[in-house]
């Protein structure tokens, strides 16, 4: 429907991007070539080749899966699917805001995906294909069957406790038994098929533990429902008094809720290899002993090939360069804030970003043995490492489930030894015992806390991603931080006085055409609205820009090719500005702090919590940061080995770590950390593999996400405290031969209501 | 007591209705992208919102 109405809009459309771009393949080159007013950021830009991804169905429409990054609001779903929807053939274009997807449909041979693609990217939107069927939708199979089964048991629980609360007033007034029997009939009906569907989760689960002789929260949660509705059936064949139809649907009903909620915490953290490779190069220009250049997957690339990356390109596989000079931006893969200039014989690593000119690399291991994918094998192994950590609620329940069952055996075995009782009736309070034990409350403690905690830190910009995060992060006794872009923005920022506006705005118009990062800061730094015109630039790389205004020569690059003596150069990155070889200005750069760094280093230690820091870059810049913010055990020069190394070290001492970090060479470390957080900012990987990720520039949330982990402990260990008190109370009842449905109705309603009351005093607690 | 052998199906069908409309939106994807819907509702579906120029109006 959509697709009709935009189609006239499809001639200007491809008129405005006809005009703009240059050649075919390079989509990052165009879209650091527009000039409209929101320059896209070419190092989130990932070079790939869609049309190894598309796939064309039966009926003759081609379809096209691509992740889009910088997507934040409903204009960007607008403006996206617009923009795609205008191009004629194009049948249907659908952005999925809860996994940052987009699918486009068209008719094959209609439209070019190349096209497409290059579209949205202008817009400023990078994109990256994917296969859709190697990595699972959002909502799993899993999730949605727990929905249904949710939606079953309610209904079944609303429908039966509304006839159970006839049958009770039934009981005090004139109800005829039998007009009682037939609401157990219908109760019944109503109640054993959705036992039977929505019980399925914990019947598979329990059947599981026992098949490997052991238990698990699911086995009295199983034995109870079955038991009760097995119970409650013979009861009402039998024309009996006593019918828990309501209590078994009820207990599964609460129980999948809190089982729904403690899955979607855990789903959200699943697919971080997944993602992470979608971020490799998809394709490498391989150049054969003839010359001849040609497209090969990365998997298809063996060593001693000799491969072309031109500029703006991500580095396909590890190499050594064996042609061309060019500066390579590694800050992704090491947290090195200035590119390193790559000369023939260096070694360039898979996942950095090329940025100047073109080079040729020798490929030195196998495409599956690259630094990127050492670090997925890194964190892979840390996540396993991980697995093992056992979560309060499980540690409680491998209690819990054999008291509860011992307890049972013991009421029926005592009803029939000591007070001489028929087995039958023995059978029921037993029976009684286990349904009145079952684990309601104490399912719903922790998912309910976690809930509302992870809904207060959302409203502070605090993602919690993995279900488990905040309880790890209560017990931690040491932070370790990250510097590049985590104690600081990531962002080289203008500073010093060595230049004036005049030479700024030449400086701007000068550095406008360049990648690098200081040529970005000094671009950010001047207005937009200059009207000098530089021409013949040319970049050199490891040296700097130069063009020429008016027949002057200007010179924007190091100190010492602009024509000064290098031992000038102060101890920060600087770039200098020359006009005909005589430098008229100097630009400093300071990689900034965030804000409240120190406040926040300083309320760490005054909770008692180590600090350290473990840094990619050089010991002369990690230093300074440390000693700046008065950190005393900091490491420099770090690659990703040596900080899981470290992590570990500190793990074996018997210390709790949480880790800060953002970069992609800390994915490993926040793996392996006790518990980990990233800046919203962070490399995709890192994101994925944090176990929870804040907004903004401040970096106090790392302390509001502490500060609401204890709090939220605190109330769990509450709630299962209520949870023991309502058992305390309800059991003995139950074990001398007191309870009836009433009761168990009355009693596991309100211990449910009064664990989800006390998890909402999070939301006021200070 | 006649009544409620109208009143009970009544009351069954009702929410027979609710969940089979809830199961139905489960099947037909309406789960799969809740941030997105709460997104789509704030923009008119019109010529506006796809900028022809290219400009980000945001």
């Amino acid at each position: 429907m959509n697709a009709v109405k935009p189609r006239r809009r499809a001639y200007e459309a491809e008129q405005s991007v006809g005009a703009d771009c240059c050649d075919v393949g390079a989509m990052a080159n165009f879209a650091a070539s527009t000039t409209g007013p929101k320059p896209v950021d070419i190092d989130s830009v990932i070079v790939a080749d869609p049309q190894a991804f598309v796939r064309i169905h039966d009926d003759g429409l081609a379809h096209l899966d691509l992740f889009v990054e910088e997507l934040h609001c409903a204009a960007c779903i607008g403006k996206i699917e617009g923009r795609v929807l205008a191009f004629p053939g194009v049948v249907s274009a659908r952005i999925n805001m809860s996994t940052r997807r987009l699918g486009i449909v068209w008719r094959e041979g209609e439209a070019d995906p190349v096209m497409l693609v290059r579209a949205v990217v202008a817009l400023g939107y990078p994109l990256t294909p994917f296969d859709p069927s190697l990595i699972e939708s959002a909502i799993s199979s899993e999730d949605k069957s727990l929905l249904s089964a949710m939606a079953v048991a309610g209904f079944a629980a609303a429908n039966v406790m509304l006839l159970s609360v006839a049958v009770w007033s039934g009981h005090a007034g004139d109800m005829g038994e039998g007009t009682r029997t037939l609401f157990h009939w219908i109760s019944a009906l109503i109640s054993l098929p959705a036992v039977v569907y929505a019980g399925q989760p914990f019947f598979k689960s329990a059947f599981r533990a026992l098949q490997h002789s052991s238990l698990n929260m699911d086995v009295p949660i199983s034995l109870a429902v079955i038991l009760a509705s097995t119970m409650s059936l013979y009861q009402t064949v039998q024309g009996g008094q006593h019918a828990y139809f309501d209590a078994a649907i009820t207990l599964l009903f609460f129980l999948l809720v809190g089982r729904y909620l403690d899955h979607r915490a855990r789903a959200r953290a699943r697919s971080a290899a997944t993602h992470l490779l979608a971020l490799q190069a998809s394709a490498a220009t391989v150049i054969d002993a003839d010359g001849h250049q040609r497209s090969v997957r990365i998997r298809d690339v063996h060593e001693g090939m000799v491969i072309l990356v031109a500029a703006g390109e991500r580095v396909p596989v590890d190499g050594l360069a064996i042609d061309g000079i060019s500066d390579i931006d590694a800050q992704l893969l090491s947290g090195e804030t200035l590119p390193r200039l790559a000369e023939p014989g260096a070694r360039v690593y898979a996942g950095t970003l090329n940025l100047t000119a073109p080079i040729r690399v020798r490929t030195t291991v196998a495409a599956d043995n690259t630094l990127l994918a050492e670090i997925v094998r890194l964190m892979e192994l840390a996540e396993q490492g991980r697995a093992r950590y056992v979560r309060l609620a499980d540690r409680v329940a491998k209690i819990y489930s054999p008291v509860v069952h011992v307890l049972a055996a013991a009421t029926f075995v005592g009803w029939v030894l000591i007070a001489d009782l028929g087995w039958q009736e023995a059978m029921m309070i037993s029976i009684a015992v286990l349904i009145i034990t079952c684990p309601c409350a104490l399912a719903l403690a922790v998912p309910v806390v976690q809930v509302v905690a992870s809904g207060r830190l959302l409203r502070a910009g605090i993602l919690v991603k993995s279900a488990d995060a905040l309880e790890r992060l209560n017990g931690i006794d040491t932070v370790v931080f990250d510097k590049t872009g985590t104690l600081t923005l990531g962002k080289l920022r203008l500073v010093g006085d060595n230049y004036n506006a005049d030479t700024l705005a030449l400086a701007g118009a000068v550095a406008r055409h360049s990648r690098h990062p200081l040529s970005k800061a000094v671009a950010a730094a001047t207005p937009e609205d200059s009207a000098i015109t530089i021409s013949a630039i040319r970049e050199v790389p490891g040296c700097g820009l130069e063009g020429y205004r008016d027949g002057a020569r200007i010179r924007l690059g190091s100190r010492s090719w602009c024509g000064g003596n290098s031992q000038d150069a102060g101890d920060g990155p600087e770039i200098c500005l020359a006009v005909d070889g005589e430098i008229c200005a100097t630009f400093e750069f300071l990689d900034e702090l965030r804000s409240d760094a120190g406040d926040v280093i300083r309320t760490l230690k005054s909770m008692g919590i180590d600090v350290e820091l473990l840094s990619g870059d050089t010991a002369s810049v990690t230093g300074r940061v440390a000693g700046s913010l008065g950190i005393e055990k900091w490491q420099a020069a770090c690659l990703p080995a040596a900080k899981v190394a470290r992590l570990e070290e500190l793990d074996q001492a018997g210390h709790r770590v949480l880790m800060v970090g953002d970069g992609m060479n800390d994915a490993p470390s926040l793996a392996t950390a006790f518990v980990s957080m990233s800046p919203v900012t962070a490399a995709d990987v890192s994101q994925t593999a944090a176990d929870i990720i804040f907004q903004g520039a401040a970096l106090s949330p790392v302390i509001t996400a502490l500060k609401v982990a204890r709090a939220s402990t605190r109330l769990v260990k509450q709630n299962f405290a209520l949870a023991f008190l309502y058992n305390a109370i309800a059991v003995p009842l139950a074990v001398a031969g007191m309870a009836t449905p009433l009761l168990a109705a009355v009693a596991m309603s309100s211990s449910s209501i009064l664990v989800t009351v006390n998890a909402l005093r999070l939301r006021i607690l200070r | 007591m006649d009544v409620i052998a109208y009143l009970i199906p009544i009351a069954l069908l009702m929410g027979l209705l609710g969940l089979v409309a809830f199961i139905w939106a489960l099947r037909s994807g309406q789960w799969e992208d809740l941030d997105g819907a709460a997104m789509r509702v704030l923009h008119d579906d019109d010529e506006t919102t796809a900028p022809t120029d290219g400009s980000d109006r945001t």
